[in-house]
């Protein structure tokens, strides 16, 4: 158990600025781990750590599992397809079953919101959100904000913009919670169809024009347009997406600074982003990548009782990260 | 013949009469014998002192969902029928969203012999409007009525087709029975499992506005004036309905509506922590929707309250919200919350409540008269206001155990329920103060 941040990280909602600011501090020392020849510390050795992912899911999963075992954790990665989940088990009987294991912590992605909460409330082991339906993606945000961290030095008063599907995604809730308590001004723009009207409620600026969104911005998070959205209605096609709303080069020259360009991934090339802008200079896709590692290893290592400051002492001296009490 | 009773020095409430006075009410032969002041006592009779308690009519509730046939294993006639009982019930309407469907006169029928077996609050079945709650074609409304039924309701389902809902309204006036509907613009609420608004939007949850209810309460208002038919509107939560029915009623259409005592006192909110026993359809709505169905209540712009009780089996509100079924148990709270929240907090007087939920809604559905003139079938409660309780789901006599107001302190119980000059429901222990 983990005094610095409770027992589970369900969402940034729940966590206080200073907590936000403890996982990103305690990223800075594990980024170095993920950049040495032999990229294990011995923090989490011992520990066991269920993946249960109850939906696709490629980069989150593997992010983790890196995290995990650069931690030195022992892991198991339960898929929905074929396990106990499609044969009908209900959640409640999943998390009993994972109780009666004796495991320390539970990586959890789920497609319906609350599920993380739903297994923390009934389960003695941590459990972190990997996302749960459209409520949060704590852990995306957390990289998001180290990463742009990382890039303009600061948080606080920086204006940054999230484009696209608002309405249906994880990472714009958590984003905008961990923004606003780190002092940053938040926009969101997109089609009213794909933004619910109440998001501005949070205290979030709306803009209904990519154009204005890029004129007032100076990052902008591009959120993945679900290809079934168009399907479902939701938008007509996604070339007039793209000639909407797309984040595009042209858009981008006209812009009175240059914007620092961020996305979730995977990208869908061509509809909400342009490929020359999530190449180019400002791009930091890939910063964001690496980043995740290094922020889950932080939220793994805090839940499981690590101290920040021997993370810290850890890379002072450039030795290894210790065991955790 | 069971003994006669007499209930002693109560405070006698009967809205049918307008009286609210100290008497004592003696019940001989199944019926209302006398109400006045110092009444002998037949020999024989069973005296109950009541003073300090409240006696009215049982209480009636149009909108309760018993699970039998189908899923006996939640709920039975019998058990609801009891459940109600303890509510301070004398008479239930059962919705047909059994299984099979309650659709035609044998499976009316039935359920009224279990309700007779059981010998506890009526049970008056509600047909189904449409055959197997399809929508597409009607049921026999003449058949059921004969067999007992006193309303028609695809209730869990809307009456999506206008064409069905206007010749349903048009069919009914000939037994003069109400169409109750359940209003949900299915394509604007499909997949929401809660109240559009900023608790859906944080939670991230599929939300249903307020405009998939008041679409078609819209539209059964115009097919009632369109038919000249009596369109009755189930558990009404939104103030924009409450100001169609308004203008409705001012225009004289035959609209009737109910409201349930959780859309009279929890908000969306309740859904905080993706807590389950919030999920209910319609969903809870914003505090002004609360306050707009309370005055709604007060003025009589919507007639009664009615529980919609569904009971669930115990495990399966434990799951994620998405999953989780729609409905809470009410029958044994829904005097005690109306009465804490509306009558101590100052929208209704007592009286009033009393006429929400026995004569007025006896009234629209032309049940047997809630009255405790002499003459008239006993079916009285007696109520206690004024001792605190402690709503406990586990000391509930329904199968079924979910509900929001677990652990809620309410004041206003029913202490004894007689059916037809039977006591069906006593306290277990009787209040001394």
């Amino acid at each position: 158990m983990s005094a610095a941040l409770g027992k589970d990280l369900v969402g940034l909602e729940q966590l206080t600025a200073d907590q936000i600011r403890l996982i990103l501090d305690t990223a800075e020392p594990f980024k170095e781990v993920s950049e040495r020849p032999i990229k294990k510390v011995p923090a989490l050795r011992g520990k066991t750590i269920v993946n249960l992912f109850f939906e696709a899911s490629t980069r989150t999963r593997i992010s983790f599992e890196f995290a995990e075992k650069r931690l030195s954790a022992d892991t198991v990665n339960v898929a929905a397809s074929g396990s106990s989940v499609q044969k009908g088990e209900t959640l409640v009987d999943t998390a009993k079953n994972l109780e009666a294991m004796r495991i320390d912590m539970v990586v959890i992605r789920h497609p319906s919101s609350g599920a993380a909460q739903f297994l923390g409330d009934r389960i003695r082991s941590n459990v972190v959100n990997a996302g749960d339906g459209k409520h949060e993606h704590p852990t995306q945000a957390l990289l998001d904000l180290l990463t742009i961290r990382d890039r303009h030095g600061t948080i606080a008063g920086l204006k940054v913009c999230l484009v696209g599907d608002v309405l249906h995604s994880r990472v714009a809730r958590s984003n905008i919670w961990g923004l606003l308590k780190l002092g940053a001004e938040v926009g969101v723009c997109g089609p009213d169809t794909l933004v619910p009207r109440a998001i501005e409620e949070l205290g979030v600026c709306r803009f209904r024009r990519i154009e204005e969104a890029i004129e007032w911005a100076q990052v902008l998070n591009v959120l993945r347009l679900q290809l079934e959205r168009m399907e479902m209605g939701f938008i007509p096609s996604l070339r007039e997406y793209y000639r909407v709303f797309g984040v595009t080069l042209d858009r981008l020259e006209k812009a009175p600074r240059p914007l620092t360009i961020m996305h979730p991934g995977p990208m869908n090339r061509g509809v909400e982003i342009d490929s020359r802008v999530a190449d180019g200079p400002h791009s930091v896709i890939l910063a964001q990548v690496t980043n995740g590692v290094a922020v889950r290893m932080a939220v793994l290592y805090l839940l499981a009782g690590g101290r920040p400051e021997l993370a810290d002492a850890a890379k002072r001296v450039g030795g290894t990260i210790g065991g955790t009490e | 013949m069971t003994r006669p009773v007499i209930l002693r020095g109560g405070r006698v409430l009967d809205p049918s009469r307008g009286l609210d006075e100290r008497a004592d009410v003696l019940i001989q032969d199944g019926q209302i014998a006398a109400v006045g002041s110092g009444l002998g006592t037949p020999d024989g009779a069973e005296v109950r002192d009541v003073r300090d308690l409240v006696v009215a009519p049982g209480l009636v509730d149009l909108h309760v969902h018993l699970r039998e046939p189908g899923n006996e294993d939640v709920e039975t006639v019998a058990t609801g029928a009891r459940a109600a009982a303890a509510g301070g019930f004398a008479a239930i309407c059962a919705m047909p969203n059994t299984d099979p469907v309650t659709d035609n006169q044998a499976a009316v029928g039935f359920i009224v012999r279990q309700s007779g077996r059981a010998g506890l609050a009526r049970v008056y079945p509600i047909g189904a409007i449409s055959v197997g709650e399809k929508g597409e074609r009607l049921s026999e409304f003449g058949e059921m009525v004969g067999a007992g039924a006193v309303a028609v309701s695809d209730d869990g389902k809307p009456v999506v087709s206008s064409h069905l809902m206007r010749t349903a309204l048009e069919y009914a006036r000939t037994f003069e029975i109400p169409v109750a509907d359940h209003c949900e613009e299915p394509t604007l609420a499909a997949g929401g499992v809660m109240h559009e608004g900023l608790v859906s939007t944080r939670l991230g949850l599929k939300g249903i506005p307020a405009a998939a209810e008041e679409i078609m309460v819209g539209r059964d208002i115009l097919l009632a004036e369109l038919t000249g038919g009596h369109v009755h509107l189930c558990h009404v939560s939104t103030r924009g309905s409450v100001e169609l029915i308004r203008r409705a009623r001012e225009r004289g259409i035959r609209v009737t509506a109910e409201v349930t005592p959780h859309h009279l006192t929890l908000t969306d909110q309740a859904c905080e922590a993706y807590d389950t026993h919030a999920k209910m359809n319609p969903p809870l709505r914003e505090a002004a929707d609360v306050a707009a169905l309370r005055q709604a209540l007060r003025d009589g712009v919507i007639d009664c309250i009615a529980s919609d009780h569904a009971p669930h089996a115990y495990d399966a509100k434990e799951a994620a919200f998405d999953d989780a079924p729609f409905g809470i148990v009410g029958l044994e709270t829904a005097f005690g919350v109306a009465h804490t929240e509306l009558v101590l907090g100052g929208t209704l007087s007592l009286p009033q409540l009393i006429a929400r939920m026995s004569s007025a809604p006896a009234a629209v559905f032309s049940l047997p008269p809630a009255t405790l003139r002499p003459g008239a079938p006993a079916d009285v409660v007696v109520l206690d206001v004024t001792t605190p309780w402690t709503v406990d789901p586990a000391a509930f006599l329904s199968k079924s155990r979910n509900t929001p107001f677990a652990g809620r302190t309410l004041t206003g119980r029913a202490v004894l329920t007689l059916v037809g000059g039977t006591i069906v429901h006593a306290a277990a222990v009787p209040p001394r103060r």
